[in-house]
């Protein structure tokens, strides 16, 4: 600020702004890494142009979805129902999320389906139900303790014979580093396959933008459990930045695809990455 | 963490390249931005010019240092809650998602099982959906009562009714849980301070994930400025998180942690231990 040319202490300056946003150290320095040598090249750089450069450094690691940067939530073309599998650590916003999602597919006309795939949490089943029947969209549930693989089984039976749009199945929150219930959440995906060969064609790994580098295992373990192919970052209308997920989506190859931004049906973005890495500058402390 | 080698005293020049990896070891496990950098700081401060026991390389008394550094400042006197007051009342506080409505059941677990005090519970997030209904299935588990009511929309209203009804029915022990609130959220903020004056709670406290990045210390002052809350709980610790949040929180507004959270289950609960939390943080 104040400056007009890029040097170490306008660097310093975005080191911090970067590791406060929670980008982590290693994804910091890449970065930082990548402008100096364009400053070096370059020669002149002024501060003018270092943002410009700096959006395009980070778009450059963020992994592009498949729909480019869709303005709505748009649902991929698939033979049957498409399926949605959504996972994640404890409490970090799936059951929100695919209430948030299911409404705004409804609104497009779509006939949406969802999977009360939580049989662990205290009123997880009730949580979504609520969500159901706010949005006005069917729900498939069982009793609190039953076999979640079952419950999404007659989930996905239920959507063919219904011949739904989309489907999303809710799962308990799990933590990473426990190996039980990460093989039951690959087992709940491979039973999908028997009633929709190719289901779940979406894993969406919902992460909380408060997160901060454990973010990076989460990726890691869930990834590895259920092939996640899509990220959604919640609680982002916090102070808290999410920065986290720059790392992830780059070395992972996964897109962002959602942002969380309240608590309301209506409060689910679709991913912007230049606005996403504005708002780490938009307030700094 | 590497250490130094060599031996004899500790200097500016071979302490450098160490504390530049603590700060990094720091940054990696979540800790502040610039607390990690006060934090060497100090520590370099402390390390330079101390003269190597005979048992102890440079790098090693520096890892001793880093560590008792953070212990200490993580620790202070082990303190309970405070359960003076009849009924005595204990108000829950956090972001969403956090573990408030998990630990208020652990906590009155704890204290039914191990303090033989008759708790009761009380259901005050009236936005979650099913957030009445989590409470209830946690009381069940527990064989602890929960005070609710479907019909009143005002926490406030719905916190005071609580306390009376604990009064009324010998409960010693009133457990509020309120809704996950951001910082940044006025009017929610203001609600729980109302809660907090209609029913003069001795203990307050701030429930934190565990996994909570940078943001820690913006939210743990925001809420302390607002509720001047009376400890930490740090849930979610059964998970592979270094922590750091736990010294951030802490630096800024020197409140104690007074318990941890291990698990989904109602036995999930624990003490929080200094040294063992300094251990996590490097990685130790
Ligand atoms: N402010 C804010 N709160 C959110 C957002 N998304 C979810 N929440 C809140 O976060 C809390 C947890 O959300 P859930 O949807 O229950 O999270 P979950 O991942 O399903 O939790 P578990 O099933 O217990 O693992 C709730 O209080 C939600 O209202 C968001 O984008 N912003
Ligand atoms: N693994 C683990 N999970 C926990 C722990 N504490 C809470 N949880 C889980 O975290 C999720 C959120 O917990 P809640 O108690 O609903 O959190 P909350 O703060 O009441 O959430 P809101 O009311 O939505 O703000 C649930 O899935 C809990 O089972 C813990 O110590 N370890
Ligand atoms: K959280
Ligand atoms: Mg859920
Ligand atoms: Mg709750």
């Amino acid at each position: 600020v104040g400056k007009s040319k890029v040097d170490d202490e306008v660097l310093d300056n975005l080191e911090e702004v970067l590791v406060t946003s929670d980008v982590g150290v290693e994804t910091t320095l890449k970065i930082i890494g990548r402008i100096e040598e364009r400053v070096a090249r370059d020669k002149y750089v002024g501060t003018d142009e270092l943002d410009r450069i700096l959006r395009e450094e980070i778009a450059g690691l963020l992994e592009e979805t498949h729909s480019g940067e869709a303005a709505e939530v748009s649902l991929p073309e698939v033979e049957g129902p498409y399926v949605v599998m959504v996972v994640g650590v404890n409490g970090v916003g799936k059951t929100t999320t695919i209430g948030k999602l299911a409404h705004q597919f409804n609104q497009q006309g779509k006939k949406v389906i969802l999977g009360a795939a939580d049989t662990f949490r205290a009123a997880a089943i009730e949580q979504l139900e609520i969500w159901a029947e706010r949005v006005g969209v069917p729900i498939v549930k069982q009793r609190m303790g039953s076999d979640p693989a079952s419950v999404a089984f007659d989930t996905l039976s239920s959507a063919v014979g219904q011949q739904a749009d989309i489907v999303l199945i809710d799962t308990a929150g799990r933590l990473h580093n426990k190996v039980n219930l990460m093989n039951e959440l690959t087992k709940v995906r491979r039973v999908m396959q028997k009633v929709i060969p190719g289901a779940p064609h979406e894993v969406l790994l919902v992460l909380d933008g408060s997160t901060g580098q454990n973010a990076f295992e989460q990726a890691r373990q869930f990834t590895r459990a259920t092939e996640v192919n899509s990220l959604a970052v919640t609680k982002l209308d916090g102070t808290a930045k999410g920065g986290v997920v720059i790392g992830i989506s780059d070395q992972f190859g996964i897109p962002v695809k959602y942002i969380g931004v309240g608590e309301g049906v209506e409060d689910l973005q679709v991913f912007n990455k230049y606005e996403f890495v504005d708002s780490f500058f938009k307030r700094q402390s | 963490m590497h250490v130094l080698r060599g031996h004899g005293q500790i200097t500016e020049i071979n302490v450098a390249e160490t504390t530049k990896e603590i700060r990094r070891a720091l940054l990696d496990a979540d800790v502040n931005f610039k607390i990690a950098k006060e934090f060497t700081n100090t520590v370099k401060e402390k390390a330079i010019g101390q003269n190597v026991l005979t048992t102890l390389q440079p790098g090693q008394l520096l890892t001793k240092i880093v560590k008792d550094e953070l212990t200490q400042l993580m620790g202070g006197e082990a303190e309970g809650v405070d359960l003076q007051g009849s009924p005595a009342v204990i108000l829950m506080s956090g972001l969403q998602g956090s573990g408030k409505t998990t630990f208020s059941g652990k906590l009155a677990n704890f204290l039914k099982s191990k303090k033989t005090k008759n708790p009761l519970l009380v259901a005050c997030d009236v936005y979650r959906p099913a957030a009445i209904d989590q409470l209830h299935v946690v009381g069940d588990q527990i064989g602890v009562p929960v005070f609710s009511d479907k019909e009143v929309k005002d926490p406030v209203q719905l916190a005071k009714a609580g306390v009376a009804h604990a009064k009324q029915n010998g409960h010693n022990v009133v457990i509020i849980d309120t809704a996950g609130r951001l910082a940044v959220d006025e009017q929610m903020m203001t609600e729980i301070s109302n809660i907090r004056d209609a029913v003069s709670p001795g203990e307050i406290l701030f429930v934190v994930d565990a996994m909570t990045g940078q943001d820690a210390v913006n939210t743990a002052k925001a809420f302390n400025d607002v509720l001047d809350f009376d400890g930490v709980v740090l849930t979610k610790l059964d998970g592979d998180t270094r922590g750091g949040a736990a010294i951030s929180i802490k630096s800024v507004v020197d409140k104690p942690i007074k318990f941890i959270g291990t698990g989904e289950k109602m036995e999930a609960i624990d003490v929080f231990h200094p040294s063992r939390m300094a251990d996590r943080i490097l990685g130790m």
